[in-house]
């Protein structure tokens, strides 16, 4: 029954407190849901989940079932019907880590200039750290190149003179 | 030969040593080469991964995407780590665990010792992407898989 519906995408955010993802996942299974890729973080002080989710009804029917752990955790909660599947893994092969002073832009900036060098952005993580008073803005991208590593290097080059240290890595998965 | 997948057991079973060092051994190694051969873009295989229970395995850094230091194509029987030294993240996958890859620590730069398909004794010096096969493929010969060794997907200790 599960593998014939599509899969949703459910996001829920909330402060974050013990035992939200056991008691969201406690309601999926009593109704014979099926898990697929899920990322969960602390962002802030919230937890965010993103989860492909199968099994357990429509949009509207997974949003009743959770309704009583939405409210527990006084959670925002949004589910989706996607065109999505498994095993559709690509493995990166350039990894780009920025770090500097916290300014508005950097987000936009590079990625927009890694965009243009080539560079599909599978996984990309950021964070402030320092201070509140001095605070730097921790950025960490894995992608794939469409045209190798040498114009990812030579696009955030310039970076260097606006204050961001970019480094540049060519990944490769060992496989035996 | 068929190439076993997670979660059979054989995978995670020790390996005997390799004692009789005769043709059946060399056409073996070569039936592990070419089984190799028909994965995805794979550097290295062991024994184990075609159910045969023994310390063998075949490293191939050649076959690197990027150019690396390499001690060329190498069956190894028997292998033993004896020096390691730094570590190093890097993302490994399996044939015998499809479509999934992750993060694993692995030392830097390893010594280790082995015996050739004739019985002789060899020594090898592997940095890098070439270590780094050599102690995925040893691990399979102790029943190791590298879902073991996994370490936060986030993990980085790249800079060398």
């Amino acid at each position: 029954m599960a593998q014939t519906q599509p899969w949703l995408l459910l996001t829920l955010v909330g402060a974050d407190r013990p035992g939200i993802v056991a008691h969201v996942t406690r309601v999926l299974f009593g109704v014979g849901a099926e898990l697929g890729e899920t990322a969960m973080m602390r962002l802030g002080n919230q937890f965010a989940i993103m989860m492909m989710v199968r099994g357990a009804g429509k949009p509207e029917e997974v949003t009743g079932l959770l309704e009583s752990v939405r409210a527990d955790f006084d959670l925002k909660l949004h589910v989706d019907e996607i065109d999505a599947s498994l095993h559709q893994h690509r493995e990166p092969d350039i990894s780009v880590t920025v770090h500097s002073a916290d300014r508005s832009g950097i987000v936009a900036e590079v990625t927009a200039a890694l965009l243009e060098a080539g560079l599909n952005i599978l996984d990309l993580r950021s964070d402030v750290g320092g201070s509140a008073e001095k605070p730097i803005y921790i950025m960490q991208i894995d992608g794939e190149s469409s045209a190798g590593i040498e114009p990812i290097e030579q696009c955030v080059a310039r970076f260097a003179d606006q204050g961001l240290t970019v480094r540049v890595t060519p990944l490769e998965t060992m496989r035996g | 030969m068929p190439i076993l997948t997670y979660p059979d057991d054989r995978l995670k079973t020790v390996c005997e040593p390799v004692e009789q060092f005769d043709p059946e051994l060399r056409e073996f190694a070569e039936h592990l080469q070419y089984t190799a051969d028909q994965g995805p873009s794979a550097v290295g295989i062991a024994a184990p991964q075609v159910g045969r229970m023994q310390r063998l395995c075949l490293v191939d850094a050649t076959r690197a995407k990027r150019p690396v230091d390499n001690n060329g194509p190498l069956v190894l029987a028997n292998p033993e780590i004896t020096n390691w030294k730094g570590f190093a993240v890097g993302r490994e996958g399996c044939l015998s665990i499809p479509d999934y890859t992750g993060k694993v620590i692995r030392a830097e730069t390893i010594e280790l010792t082995a015996q050739d398909l004739e019985g002789r004794t060899v020594t090898f010096k592997m940095k890098g992407f070439e270590a780094r096969i050599a102690q995925h493929e040893i691990d399979h010969l102790d029943g190791i898989l590298f879902l073991d060794r996994l370490v936060s997907r986030h993990a980085d200790l790249r800079q060398r």
